[in-house]
């Protein structure tokens, strides 16, 4: 018995030592908890599936499922991690004309909703669309079996769209990695007779690894949780199956236990990141000037031009085009009453979403970095999950816990006073806010935790030597350090937050719109043309914010070369 | 952004009472905001009732009832699909209708016998066929898609969306699973692709010259043929309702139930005494170029041009319980593979 509760207040001591109790780590335990609520509650639905779903999914369909999965995932990885790092190394480290206008212009591409892409390539590369027409007439075939030409809505056709839309998750964090780069180890690097291209491939990328790799998980995630193209395209991905089994066979239950295989793809992905790279550190050793650009001649010069271009013209230019003609042509159908109140409603949104997550998201990463150890660091990889799960199925899971919490005050405030509440969150502004940063988390995380990583500890250890407290070190020193990536952080879920779907759809108050969910109800009865308006709107409202942000980002390059 | 600016929005969006005892109702709803807007204005112009309206079209509506529990502040669930009210019936979340209006205003195989749930509109789903390369005659049943001389020549959208899905488990419910497995085996032989896109898609699919048959919803006609662009594939096609000597064509019904939780059950019932009346039903046909279930209500010029063909009105409501069956049948034949 002594033996037993020896053995037990070893273990509690143990644990005392593991887990502090200081502001930090029970700071961002408690954040950790209310953002991962909805996961937890999505995994505990998980456990009451009416009927075992599985031998017959696996008998069937499942295998397909999965094999689309990774290969749209194997494709989203190297599409967007090509294009992302290769023009944010141009842009950064290079000089040749129309730089300074693609540095913003490459991050547009993410403000158009993929599912709208989707459709506008569809309408534009299918066999009825203007560009097999054409070819038809030209060479004076008729059916499909005269000739052939890839199909828009196929594995290839969801991959390319993603990576449209996707690639400025990594372009973003890579550029920011990259401005932050110190001169000196790229200039060593040439010293040592890297070529341009070398010191690219063997400094540059390796030093950026740790945010190129949020950037390239992130994509993967939005792939992931992305019903909207892959529905379209008939690609049936493990997405599809949650909405099947949850939907058609009335198995919430086994909708759920689908969802959970889709965590266990994103965290099997995470681990086998932080094992390749474990131990390794990223921070320069100086930070002091950044380096000079390099001038481009001859057809170096028009290859990064091309480079550049093409991203923005397929993502952005082509889609644009084809939308503003729809928007001129059914205007009068498309102009509602109500369009300012939608775009304000999703400007207010977008803006605390950004504002709250990209706080959480400060204090978590910091919390991280006091290394406050492992317990704490496994609950902050979690935070992120939020982003792999589709967004309806999340919605359930923040339904539920918040539906309970309002009845039991409800309860206890009838009993006690005699006062019935109702609900006071569910249906309310806060949910979907709340929504958004639990959803959302994740890309300003990952965003400043990639960007702290990249600073020297000894900054750390020097400012606290001089008295500073951990909150004072990180308002004095990493803030400021910090401001690129604190701006890269808010634009993400700003412009996820415009587009949000079908959380919005289900949780939100009533009699409320947003540029996105206006723009659904046209998307879901196929008349793309008149959703058209709405969608450029919303590419315009989170244009602003993006280049004001990538004015101040581009400004910290210059702002930082004071050691 | 000024930081005060966005608290005090969040702080006042929060805390909006929504009470019951103001003249409104509060309607949750899958149906797109278009469509149900006119009619809700138009019954607030008549009633004074002011309506309050949650647009959750995709998942989740009946989550949201469940986990907002009898402090739930939903009076009306409108949806597309009357299978989707069956299920809410029977998990215990609706209350009867009670309302000689609503009873006189909808005929008896259009709603459920103790006023649980109540249809409201439907749209069939013929077949559609080219002109100039289909014979009309040379289909009268869904069966004739299966028939090996259409190799090639039908497109479709895929197995698993819901009209299919529909299509297929009343096919289930009428002749058997047998018989509809071998049904939808055969059509799946005959595609001339795997099955993708939306509705209008299949048409333009015909009027392009793709394929030459498909199975579309009545509606999409009507849109089609307002839309200047699309007006010549609405054109190009015929359509044929089918099994007209046998069930009837296939039809999805739209439709109502009041909530259980109700805090304003008079004015759901007053709201859904005005949607089943003469105005709201000839909106709904000429919004939307649906059929309104109420008897003798003028129908739009697009709804008039196909006559009076025979439906199936018994399936709507039967089939929710074929929905899973249907689903594991499309995996099973992997319909969505293709030819």
């Amino acid at each position: 018995m002594s033996n037993l509760s020896s053995v037990n207040s070893n273990l509690f001591s143990r644990l005392r030592a593991n887990v502090k109790t200081d502001f930090w780590t029970v700071g961002s335990l408690l954040i950790a908890l209310v953002v991962l609520l909805p996961i937890i509650a999505v995994i505990y639905l998980a456990m009451f599936p009416t009927e075992n779903i599985w031998p017959h999914l696996l008998s069937t369909v499942l295998p397909g499922y999965i094999r689309n999965t990774l290969w749209l995932m194997f494709g989203v990885c190297i599409g967007t991690f090509i294009i992302g790092t290769g023009t944010a190394w141009l842009v950064t480290m290079c000089r040749f004309p129309g730089r300074r206008i693609f540095e913003w212009a490459l991050l547009i591409p993410l403000a158009m909703p993929a599912y709208v892409v989707a459709y506008v390539y569809t309408d534009l590369l299918n066999f009825s669309g203007p560009v097999q027409t054409l070819l038809r007439d030209t060479f004076g075939w008729r059916t499909p079996r005269d000739y052939w030409f890839p199909n828009i809505r196929s594995l290839g056709g969801a991959i390319s769209m993603m990576v449209l839309v996707l690639y400025p998750y990594v372009y973003l964090l890579s550029r920011s990695a990259f401005l932050e780069q110190s001169a000196t180890m790229l200039e060593a690097s040439r010293t040592l007779g890297c070529s341009t291209w070398q010191s690219f491939l063997r400094v540059g990328l390796p030093i950026a690894r740790p945010s190129i790799v949020v950037g390239v998980v992130l994509a993967l995630m939005e792939a992931l949780n992305d019903f909207g193209t892959v529905d379209y395209f008939a690609v049936r991905t493990l997405t599809a199956g949650i909405f099947n089994v949850w939907f058609h066979m009335k198995n919430l239950g086994g909708g759920a236990q689908i969802a959970v295989v889709l965590l266990l793809f994103i965290i099997a992905l995470i681990l086998i990141e932080r094992f390749a790279r474990r131990k390794k550190r990223y921070h320069s050793s100086t930070r002091s000037v950044s380096p000079p650009r390099i001038e481009l001649k001859g057809w170096k010069t028009y290859g990064a031009i091309l480079a550049c271009i093409l991203p923005i013209l397929l993502g952005l230019i082509i889609p644009a085009i084809q939308l503003i003609s729809y928007s001129i042509q059914y205007y009068e159908a498309s102009i509602s009453a109500g369009f300012l109140g939608y775009a304000k409603n999703s400007l207010m949104l977008s803006s605390m979403a950004a504002l709250v997550a990209v706080t959480l998201g400060l204090f978590l990463a910091y919390a991280g970095r006091l290394g406050k150890g492992p317990f704490l660091a496994s609950c902050l990889r979690l935070v992120s999950l939020g982003y792999a799960v589709p967004g309806a199925v999340l919605a359930v899971g923040i339904l539920y816990p918040f539906g309970y919490f309002d009845n039991f005050v409800d309860a206890i405030m009838f009993e006690r006073f005699g006062i019935s509440t109702g609900l006071l969150l569910s249906g309310s502004m806060f949910i979907l806010v709340y929504a958004y940063v639990a959803r959302f988390l994740a890309l300003s995380y990952g965003t400043v935790e990639a960007g702290l990583t990249r600073i020297r500890p000894n900054l750390d250890g020097a400012a606290r030597t001089l008295g500073r407290s951990p909150s004072g070190v990180l308002r004095d020193v990493h803030v400021p350090i910090l401001r690129g990536s604190l701006g890269t952080a808010a634009i993400l879920v700003f412009v996820d937050t415009m587009k949000e779907l079908p959380a919005t759809l289900i949780l939100r108050p009533f009699n409320f719109n947003t540029l996105a969910t206006h723009v659904y109800q046209y998307a879901k009865d196929e008349q793309i043309e008149i959703a058209a308006l709405g969608s450029l709107t919303i590419v315009l409202v989170g244009l602003i914010p993006t280049i004001l942000l990538s004015y101040t980002i581009s400004q910290s390059r210059s702002g930082g070369t004071q050691s | 952004m000024p930081l005060k600016k966005l608290c005090a929005f969040v702080a006042v969006a929060t805390l909006m009472p929504l009470s019951a005892s103001a003249n409104q109702v509060n309607v949750y709803t899958d149906r797109q905001e278009f469509l149900i807007a006119p009619l809700i204005n138009a019954f607030t112009e008549a009633t004074g009732t002011q309506v309050n309206v949650v647009y959750a079209s995709g998942a989740g509506m009946e989550e949201r009832i469940k986990a907002e529990g009898r402090n739930s502040p939903v009076d009306l669930v409108m949806t597309v699909d009357v299978g989707r009210l069956v299920d809410m019936v029977n998990d215990g979340l609706t209350q009867p209708v009670i309302s000689d209006v609503v009873e006189q205003n909808i005929p008896a195989e259009f709603r459920a016998e103790d006023g649980s749930w109540v249809g409201l509109t439907f749209r069939a789903r013929p077949v559609y066929a080219s002109k100039e390369r289909v014979d009309p005659s040379e289909i009268t049943s869904y069966f004739d898609l299966a028939d090996p001389k259409w190799e090639g020549r039908i497109c479709t959208r895929p197995g698993d969306h819901d009209y299919n899905l529909g299509l297929l488990a009343s096919m289930i419910f009428h002749h058997g699973e047998d018989k509809a497995r071998e049904w939808i085996q055969g059509v799946k032989a005959n595609l001339v692709q795997a099955p993708q896109g939306n509705d209008r898609g299949q048409v333009q699919n015909i009027y392009t010259g793709l394929c030459d048959i498909a199975m579309v919803n009545t509606y999409y006609m009507g849109a089609m043929l307002a839309n200047e662009q699309q007006r010549p594939w609405a054109e190009s096609v015929n359509l044929i309702f089918v099994d007209q000597d046998t069930v009837g064509t296939h039809i999805n019904l739209s439709g109502a139930v009041i909530a259980r939780h109700a805090p304003n059950y008079d004015q759901a019932v007053q709201l859904l005494e005005f949607l089943s009346g003469d105005v709201a039903q000839e909106m709904y046909s000429s919004g939307n170029t649906e059929y309104p279930v109420k008897p003798g209500v003028q129908l739009s010029e697009v709804v008039q041009m196909w006559g009076e063909p025979k439906f199936d009105a018994e399936s709507p409501a039967a089939i929710t319980e074929y929905k899973g069956l249907a689903l594991r049948i499309m995996n099973e034949v992997d319909f969505n593979a293709g030819p």
